[in-house]
């Protein structure tokens, strides 16, 4: 199972926890015997002779978020399941990576999928939950054989099973793969996805914690998040959070792309400034050219302009410079960069994955792709600008599931913030010009 | 009953049930919330986000099809705020929406041209290239316009959870969602129509309607279907004398909004080209077209000489016409001609039931009881296929009230896929089976046992005894298999029975003997049609028949009167629940005359006093005499369903089993009428699949 | 319909991964796998999917036209998919993708005449740290450049 080294090497302002294993410029994964060498499955047996309840709270000292975008408190997302509740509880690893700009589940999975297997172990435990099912988006076809050879050589060697290190607690996990929709990372359309049916998103409530996959209690995380379970368990709830910032715990992966010197997936801990990460770990903006803007949390998060950006990076300063820490990917722009090109690629991308459900995200997303492709041809006229605001507004808080906002949130920043570039394009390649007083009833 | 709870909309104190939906609590109080996915009844989608309301203290717009009402809660559904989101939905909707109002069917009762009415949208800035998809066509009855669509889900829900056909699906995704059938590029399916009823817009259009009318150029005429027993309220849309369309969607009578493919598409049989329009009298041998006063004298000049001459009279009724007529033809019968002579095609054994329930009040089940019953057993019959509407009611409430159904079937039912348990017996021996689910019945409070006519006879009593034995409430449906044949049985075209089960003491002849009898003089067929399946013993039989089409009994007669059929006539109809309903008339085809009118017409010429020959009047003799039919005038009158309290006393006669014969219809056959339907025939899928599911 | 044998065992096996009665869990895997063996989402398969899993046809329709990776139409030998989303956009995957249009002499969703190749623009592939990259079947290709994709062409019409 060679792959390509994906890995950087280390960099002194990383912190490594998750990616602790990986070595540069390893190629293959860490299997079973090398993770046992590593402190391996030692989590494991230190949460099984833990109760459930302490499981939890462990978590919950940790300051875990969710990874995968929400940042939603983890703890605090197990202990919404009822434990006692008769039905089974359900392990949901959301590996549906599909947020562009988001590329660091593929690496964990990819170099290190035991301890992805034994964080769904503990959270498990930490439920009472007998079965457990890791959805990898279809394109992922290497890491989902990585991750079932994983689960084999776990089964193989009783960390899996119907009697789980002896214990008597049984445990199964297995892969389920996606066929191509980002709509079912939203989790509940993700549970929807693993029931076999079309990846709309489903009412809430209730949630996952009450009614999930098949109907049952489920906990749905992100890869990330549970790939951080085990050293939490291991070194302590508190340890962990002292990586962070207050309430932001821990260390997390970035995914850095775009115009950099050094692109690649780095771990660091919360709260870095964001300039920090992009200029020492992603080598700065590459060919000598200045910072434009910096997209920081994947697509769905609202443009930085370079001005904004000396921030920390974490969930709460995010917040506060009107955008979101999201899934940690870091979409770096130079100055050279055409914003309305990036508005329009970005647009057709939400037009072609929201699954059709609403009408203010079916339509919108469709009207905002026609606009800004119109826009980026050169062809129309400042309200234009003005419309993508209107339109983003209209979707805003109002559609059935988050993809609406995922696409307003940035047509709406890019329309805003850089409102200047988007007048000079249309200006400078005025292609259509209606006579005055009229307007075309249809523009080409 | 909990505690209501208080909440304020639009400044209003209002209280509802806990649990209620915003959207219903406002609706309780007269307010209305818009909405194109939320669908009474069927399952929550908040797809189309028309409803979102503000609600004080959240931040932001709320759905009010899924937020269940809660204490203290202050909402507001016509904000600046709710009615800007309205109209920028509105205006999303429309921006890939075709605008083809001016040749749409919908127009004029479309809810989208509605809500745009009501808040705007009016001016688009959408300037982009629509969105198109070519309009398809399903089946003979469904046509499909992707551009058109919405996707608000309600075709996809009706066909699922209303029908349990699940013949439609949501394909592709984002702006290229589409509504998909069953088999790939055509349906397979119930050809219900519901889908089309309950489009918002003209996605999917009828093939009979489409480009036929504008809604406003109709008269809706709300009668009952004349296909099967069930008794569902159909609207016929009419213009120029000339049905074009029918359902319900004022949801008036027993069915709600329910129709299957017979009442919303099998009422063509009215306009055929083969519908009698002038009498026949059969001259050297063959029928020819003559006024209807020398048909009506030479039928007059046949009663009465085979009368004087104490000849032999045989009477065969319909199962279709009404009440007023099978009444008035019994009271000529027995009054005028002095014959005892009278039966019908019975499908059901009704009367046994009658005799074994003496003296009990209350164990007869309405429709509405089936919605409500905490329990239902279904012996014989194929529900789906024979009496949709309580197939449906029965699915409607193993949705809405998880209530068990029992079902003993000598096949394979679609009720299957919500029973609680399903036995297949062979036919014929649905009872034996029943020991082995008193168990599981005991453990419910209540029961409604529905019964085909697999059990008849002494099996009925042996049925009643067994219920009897499970010492819970037992309510009983016994099913029959025409629009009246119910009202057949309780206006006495028996040999044996008056009038409300009243028995005569001397028998006449039943409907086998009179076709049998060699010395019959003359044989009257009203709107039945006995010699498809049977011969005429009688060859010098005159033979008199009222129908609509010229039937294999017709072919045999000597005179023939066209019959109107039931939506062009008014009266009465009891449906297999005992519920009497009334009959509107819609259409008008030139020629015809309704049977009472015929049998009146008769009955002057013969110089015989029957008294009131008016539907209404007849109806209010047959309220004060027969037994049951007190029913609330008002109800019956304002197009409600009325449910008779036939005798609690005894009616002692015993039941010829043989006489009870099925009719064997499926979904898609109607007896004569279904014969000549063209549309039933166009989306026929499988004639007579009982027992296939 | 039968699959090779590595597949049955892998269907077998997957069914199980799901609760009792549930199995219409295992439909998109099922799908996606056989895909790769039979090419396309073939009457057959469909019917035999339906039976296996007791699902409806309808319920098989409703995914296929949900998800991209599921294809009526058999793809070429190499399926050729070039991401030209925001992190791949930013190092030139746009005219990668251009590159590799006029190189194959195709366009979006095309398939060569000898069906050895056919190409698609997608959508994030999770690869925007080694950007541009593509994906030839379940093959990934980092760092793309139009010199390296044509090399590629090459070798990949090599191997056949």
């Amino acid at each position: 199972m060679n792959q390509p080294t994906l890995l950087r090497p280390p960099h002194p302002l990383e912190v490594r926890v998750l990616t602790r294993r990986f070595e540069y410029p390893r190629t293959e994964p860490v299997w079973l015997d090398e993770y046992l060498r590593t402190e391996g499955y030692q989590a494991l047996r230190k949460a099984l002779d833990l109760t459930p309840e302490a499981l939890v709270d462990e978590v919950k000292k940790s300051c875990l978020r969710g990874r995968g975008g929400a940042g939603f408190p983890t703890g605090m997302k197990w202990s919404f399941v009822d434990r006692k509740s008769p039905k089974p509880k359900y392990i949901v690893v959301n590996a549906d990576e599909g947020e562009p700009g988001t590329c660091k589940d593929r690496i964990l999975m990819g170099f290190d999928p035991h301890r992805l297997i034994e964080g769904c172990l503990i959270a498990g435990r930490a439920i009472g939950s007998n079965r457990g099912w890791i959805y990898i988006r279809g394109e992922y076809r290497v890491y989902i054989d990585i991750m079932d050879r994983a689960i084999e050589e776990a089964y193989a060697n009783g960390y899996l099973g119907d009697n789980v290190l002896g214990t008597g607690w049984s445990f199964h996990l297995s892969t389920h793969t996606g066929a191509g929709s980002y709509e079912c990372g939203e989790e509940t359309a993700l549970l929807e996805s693993l029931e076999g049916k079309r990846g709309n998103p489903r009412l809430k409530p209730p949630f996952p914690a009450v009614s999930g996959a098949f109907q049952c209690p489920t906990v749905v995380n992100n890869v990330e998040t549970y790939s951080a379970v085990p050293d939490i368990i291991l070194k302590g709830g508190e340890w962990y959070a002292g990586l962070g910032t207050p309430r932001n715990g821990g260390t997390r992966l970035v995914g850095l792309s775009g115009h950099l010197n050094t692109p690649g997936v780095y771990e660091v801990p919360l709260g870095m400034n964001l300039l920090t990460i992009v200029n020492e770990l992603g080598g700065g903006v590459w060919k000598g050219r200045k910072l434009k803007a910096i997209i920081p949390g994947g697509s769905s998060s609202p443009v930085l302009k370079a001005d904004e950006c000396d921030i920390p990076a974490d969930y709460d300063s995010f917040a506060k410079a009107g955008t979101m820490l999201g899934s940690g990917a870091t979409v770096v722009l130079d100055d050279q960069t055409d914003m309305v090109r990036v508005l329009a690629r970005l647009m057709s991308f939400y037009a072609h994955e929201s699954c059709g459900w609403c009408i203010p995200c079916r339509e919108g997303t469709a009207w905002l792709k026609k606009i800004t492709q119109r826009l980026d041809s050169g062809v129309g006229a400042s309200k234009d600008i003005d419309l993508i605001d209107q339109i983003s507004n209209s979707m805003m808080g109002r559609t059935f599931c988050p993809l609406g906002d995922a696409a307003a949130m940035p047509a709406m920043a890019i329309a805003r913030k850089f409102r200047d570039e988007i007048e000079a394009k249309i200006q400078s390649t005025q292609a259509f010009v209606p006579a005055p007083g009229t307007r075309p009833l249809v523009v080409l | 009953m909990p505690d209501p709870i208080t909440l304020t909309i639009n400044g209003t104190q209002v209280s509802c049930a806990p649990g209620t939906l915003v959207i219903e609590a406002a609706k309780q109080n007269g307010i209305e919330i818009p909405a194109f996915c939320y669908y009474e009844g069927f399952s929550l989608q908040a797809a189309c986000r028309m409803c979102l309301v503000e609600v004080e203290k959240m931040p932001k717009l709320q759905p009010g099809c899924t937020l269940p009402a809660a204490e203290g809660m202050v909402v507001h559904t016509e904000s600046p705020k709710v009615v800007e989101a309205r109209k920028s939905t509105l205006e999303f909707l429309l921006t890939n929406h075709p605008l083809d109002c001016p040749v749409c069917d919908k127009g004029g009762e479309c809810e989208l041209q509605d809500m745009v009415f009501r808040y705007g949208a009016g001016e688009s800035r959408f300037t982009e290239i629509k969105h198109h998809v070519d309009e398809k066509q399903w089946s003979p009855a469904v046509y499909y316009d992707g551009s058109r669509c919405i996707l608000c889900y309600r075709c996809v829900r009706v066909c699922d959870e209303g029908i349990g056909v699940t013949a439609l699906g949501l394909s592709f995704r984002g702006v290229s969602a589409q509504i998909v059938p069953n088999r790939g590029d055509h349906l397979e399916c119930d050809e219900c129509g519901w889908c089309i009823d309950v489009c918002p817009v003209g996605a999917l259009t009828s093939g009979t309607y489409r480009y036929q009318s504008r809604p406003w150029e109709m008269n809706h005429v709300g009668t009952v279907c004349t296909h099967c027993s069930d008794g569902c309220k159909t609207t016929l849309s009419v213009r120029n004398g000339q049905v074009l369309r029918a359902n319900n969607r004022d949801r008036s009578g027993v069915n709600g909004e329910f129709l299957c493919v017979k009442g919303r598409f099998g009422f063509d049989f009215v306009h055929h080209k083969e519908r009698l329009q002038s009498p026949l009298l059969r001259k050297n041998g063959q029928l020819q077209p003559v006024s209807w006063s020398e048909a009506l004298s030479a039928v007059a000049a046949k009663f009465s000489e085979v009368k004087a001459r104490n000849g032999q009279f045989g009477v065969i009724g319909s199962t279709r016409t009404t009440n007023e007529e099978n009444y008035l033809l019994q009271k000529f019968v027995r009054e005028g001609l002095g014959s005892k002579n009278i039966d019908h095609h019975r499908t059901g054994d009704v009367v046994t039931l009658l005799d074994a329930l003496k003296g009990r009040t209350g164990a007869l089940a309405t429709v509405n009881d089936l919605y409500t019953a905490k329990a239902a057993l279904v012996l014989g019959a194929d529900l789906s296929q024979q009496h949709p509407l309580l197939a449906y009611q029965l699915r409607a409430n193993s949705r809405h009230h998880r209530s068990a159904t029992y079902l003993v079937t000598p096949g394979p039912v679609r009720e299957e896929q919500f029973a609680t348990k399903a036995l297949r017996s062979n036919p014929g021996e649905e009872l034996n089976l029943l020991p082995q689910l008193s168990d599981d019945l005991k453990q419910h409070a209540s029961l409604t046992v529905l019964y085909n006519a697999a059990i008849k006879g002494d099996a009925v009593r042996q049925l009643v005894a067994f219920c009897d034995s499970l010492g819970i409430e037992v309510k009983y449906l016994p099913l029959v298999d025409y629009s009246n044949s119910r009202g057949a049985l309780d206006m006495g075209l028996l040999p044996d029975l008056a009038p409300g089960y009243q028995p005569l003491r001397n028998p006449g002849l039943n409907a086998a003997q009179i076709l049998s009898s060699p010395d019959l003089d003359v044989l009257w067929v009203v709107g039945a049609n006995p010699l498809k399946s049977a011969s005429l013993a009688g060859e010098k039989a005159f033979v008199v028949v009222q129908d609509l089409f010229l039937t294999e009994t017709a072919q045999r007669a000597d005179v023939v009167f066209p019959a109107a059929s039931a939506y062009e006539k008014s009266g009465t109809v009891t449906n297999t629940t005992g519920e009497v309903q009334r009959l509107k008339h819609g259409p008008k085809v030139m020629g015809t005359k309704s049977d009472l009118d015929i049998i009146a017409l008769l009955a002057r010429q013969l110089n015989i006093d029957l008294g009131p020959t008016t539907p209404d009047r007849i109806f209010e003799q047959i309220r004060k005499t027969v037994h049951g039919y007190n029913v609330a005038l008002p109800v019956v009158a304002t197009g409600g369903a009325a449910p008779t309290t036939p005798v609690n006393g005894g009616v002692p006669v015993a039941v010829n089993p043989s006489l009870i014969s099925p009719s064997g219809d499926t979904l898609f056959t109607s007896g004569t009428l279904g014969r000549y339907s063209k549309m039933l025939a166009k989306v026929m899928e499988a004639p007579g699949q009982l027992f296939k599911a | 319909m039968t699959f090779s044998p590595e597949l049955e065992a892998r269907f077998a096996k997957m069914i199980g991964n799901y609760p009792p009665g549930r199995q219409k869990g295992a439909l998109i895997p099922m799908l996606l796998y056989a895909q790769d063996e039979v090419g396309s989402m073939t009457p057959d398969l469909i019917q035999e999917v339906s039976r296996r899993l007791k699902v409806t046809p309808l319920e098989i329709e409703e995914v296929i036209g949900y998800y991209t990776m599921l294809a009526r139409e058999p793809r070429g030998k190499h399926h050729i998919q070039v991401c030209t989303n925001v992190s791949c956009q930013a190092r030139g995957g746009e005219e990668l993708f251009a590159h590799a249009c006029s190189r194959l002499g195709l366009h979006n969703k095309e398939k060569s005449a000898d069906g050895q190749f056919s190409i698609e623009e997608v959508e994030c592939m999770g690869a925007c740290s080694w950007a541009p990259a593509i994906q030839v079947n379940y093959d990934f290709y980092y760092d793309m450049t139009p010199e390296k994709f044509d090399k590629l062409i090459d070798s990949l019409r090599q191997m056949q």
